[in-house]
């Protein structure tokens, strides 16, 4: 077996609920998707026992009816193991992993600004990476926002 | 983070060390740094969003201008997505031109990076010489795709331009001085006395930290991190090549230095391995206009690190999404845990040890004659001797220097 068919064993066996949903594309890549309550446990598990300590980045997505994000983890050997987890599009909550990769800080400010996303546990700290002074409300990354519409909007504003 | 002792002082977002706008608020007790306060996005363009209504060759020439030095790392990270999800088998002299591009784009961006290096402390002879002789590597690179910098040279399934045996041989020619130069860079920041002491210790980063904080490339070799996305994840020819990850275990400045001189050696040695395996064939396939519906994530490993980029697409013309990160991005957190504790003084070599990343310019020349109505081009050749021209009548011959230059490179 591949050692990404070994990392895919070896997380069904402990997370019952990964059955038929690990899906290795091609080589070195492996994408999972998972309810936002599973998130914590799997991460934990996949830094400590399976040896993923880098986190690339964390990638925002609008699918119309929710907003998902993919956490991307890395092995020194080049295995990139991608986290998918949705939440509603009208209240999306989700934990912050700060405490597992520290320098996931600046990519969750990202989905804060352009998605809307509700960070619980984020610490304090500077926007990034819109201006201070940018509406509130405004997620440039949803599919529904458009630059247009923000001009006038603004232009509306001042009238 | 305030007290009564303590000073608060903004530096940027026009910054004095940095030509690029980044805001630091630096709370100060003496000239020691307490805490920094960074603040980001002044150079936010909305790429990403701009991508999503654009179609994939749109996307692919917006891509090439998000960085002015490493445009062929985020384009080829780009494509190499888009390829996947489209299936493409990409012709392996294309892969091998790819490999190429990155690494002459590797040494120009090193080269670059030495000379800041060296005017960041005050040392700029050393700014002078590593640009004189970033000025080879930008000439190969303008001869091989027709531009000095944003090179074009990628297309979907393949590579638009294909390099001749005579400019294989050109390339091959300009490594050569370059390595001997390279030499010379590393018997200067290993041996020069005043770069070790200015450079020891400063802005240091260690093993834990780097691996805590996901940080990049060099920044992060320096630190003993062994981590290099051409070898642990290849892509385009790096497969077929054999070469050293280069790292130190220094943890600083110092370190991070040594790493950029000695990868410019790895470098070479990779160019000469490209040219001489370089198989014959087809340099592009063609693509579709419509990309199928996936994702993929692709990584590269940039001059200043790991490059990621997502892209999903959706059946159209036109990704669905597609997200970018830099590698220094993932250096920036790095920098403030660099600069707790240190001196003021410190932070301009400190933030420019990562590398942050700034752009470059045109080499065009238009003279315009006031009573003529017509223009005239000058080419790179007669600006160059003109400029020598300019300065030896004022006095300044620099041809015994230059005589004695390449007489220590033969001998």
């Amino acid at each position: 077996m591949s050692k990404e068919e070994d990392i895919r064993a070896d997380l069904t066996s402990k997370f019952s609920y990964l059955e038929g949903k690990i899906i290795i594309p091609r080589p070195k890549r492996i994408f999972l998707e998972l309810s936002p309550d599973n998130l914590a446990p799997v991460l934990s598990y996949a830094v400590e026992k399976l040896e993923f300590p880098h986190l690339c980045t964390i990638t925002g997505l609008d699918e119309q009816d929710k907003l998902s994000f993919i956490y991307h983890l890395a092995q020194d050997r080049g295995i990139l193991l991608n986290i998918k987890i949705s939440v509603s599009r009208d209240n999306p909550v989700l934990k912050t992993i700060t405490p597992y990769f520290p320098g996931a800080e600046i990519y969750e400010r990202e989905l804060v600004d352009l998605f809307g996303a509700k960070v619980v546990g984020l610490p304090e700290g500077n926007r990034y990476p819109l201006t201070d002074d940018w509406p509130a409300g405004q997620f440039p990354l949803r599919k529904d926002w458009k630059p247009d519409t923000q001009a006038d909007k603004k232009e509306s504003n001042h009238a | 983070m305030h007290n009564s002792n303590e000073f608060k002082i903004p530096l940027g977002p026009q910054h004095p060390a940095l030509k690029e706008p980044e805001s630091f608020s630096v709370a100060l007790k003496g000239e020691k740094i307490m805490g920094v306060d960074i603040r980001l996005g002044y150079n936010h363009r909305g790429i990403e969003k701009a991508c999503e209504e654009r179609t994939y060759i749109q996307d692919m020439y917006l891509i090439e201008r998000i960085c002015g030095i490493c445009s062929h790392s985020h384009s080829t990270c780009f494509i190499q997505a888009v390829e996947e999800i489209a299936g493409l088998e990409v012709p392996k002299r294309a892969l091998y031109i790819r490999t190429l591009i990155a690494e002459l784009e590797r040494i120009h961006s090193h080269l670059l990076w030495l000379g800041v290096a060296g005017h960041e402390i005050g040392f700029d002879t050393l700014l002078m010489y590593a640009w004189r002789d970033r000025e080879i590597v930008m000439d190969m690179l303008a001869e091989l795709t027709g531009n000095r910098v944003n090179y074009g040279i990628n297309t979907i399934g393949g590579v638009r331009r294909n390099i001749t045996r005579e400019q294989a041989e050109k390339v091959l020619g300009g490594i050569k001085t370059l390595e001997e130069r390279t030499k010379y860079y590393i018997e200067v920041a290993t041996e020069e006395v005043t770069i070790r002491k200015r450079l020891s210790g400063v802005g240091v980063l260690s093993y834990e930290d780097a691996l805590r904080l996901d940080a990049v490339g060099p920044t992060a070799r320096a630190s003993n991190v062994n981590r290099d996305v051409r070898r642990d994840d290849h892509y385009a020819a790096y497969g077929d090549i054999r070469f050293e990850v280069v790292t130190d275990m220094h943890n600083d400045v110092y370190g991070r230095t040594i790493v950029r001189v000695k990868e410019l050696m790895e470098s070479y040695q990779i160019i000469r391995q490209v040219l001489q395996k370089m198989p014959d064939g087809p340099i592009s396939i063609k693509a579709p206009r419509q990309i199928p519906a996936g994702e993929a994530l692709s990584r590269y490993e940039a001059p200043r690190g790991e490059d990621v980029h997502y892209v999903k697409s959706n059946g159209t013309e036109k990704p669905e999404r597609v997200k970018v990160r830099a590698p220094t991005l993932a250096n920036i957190q790095a920098v403030k845990h660099m600069l707790a504790d240190r001196y003021l003084a410190d932070m301009p070599i400190v933030i420019a040890a990562i590398d942050p990343c700034f752009s470059c310019t045109d080499r065009l020349v238009t003279i315009e004659y006031p009573n003529k109505r017509k223009n005239e081009v000058i080419s790179w050749q007669a600006l160059h001797s003109y400029s020598i021209e300019w300065h030896r009548s004022r006095g300044i011959d620099f041809r015994a220097l230059n005589k004695k230059f390449s007489e220590r490179i033969k001998g």
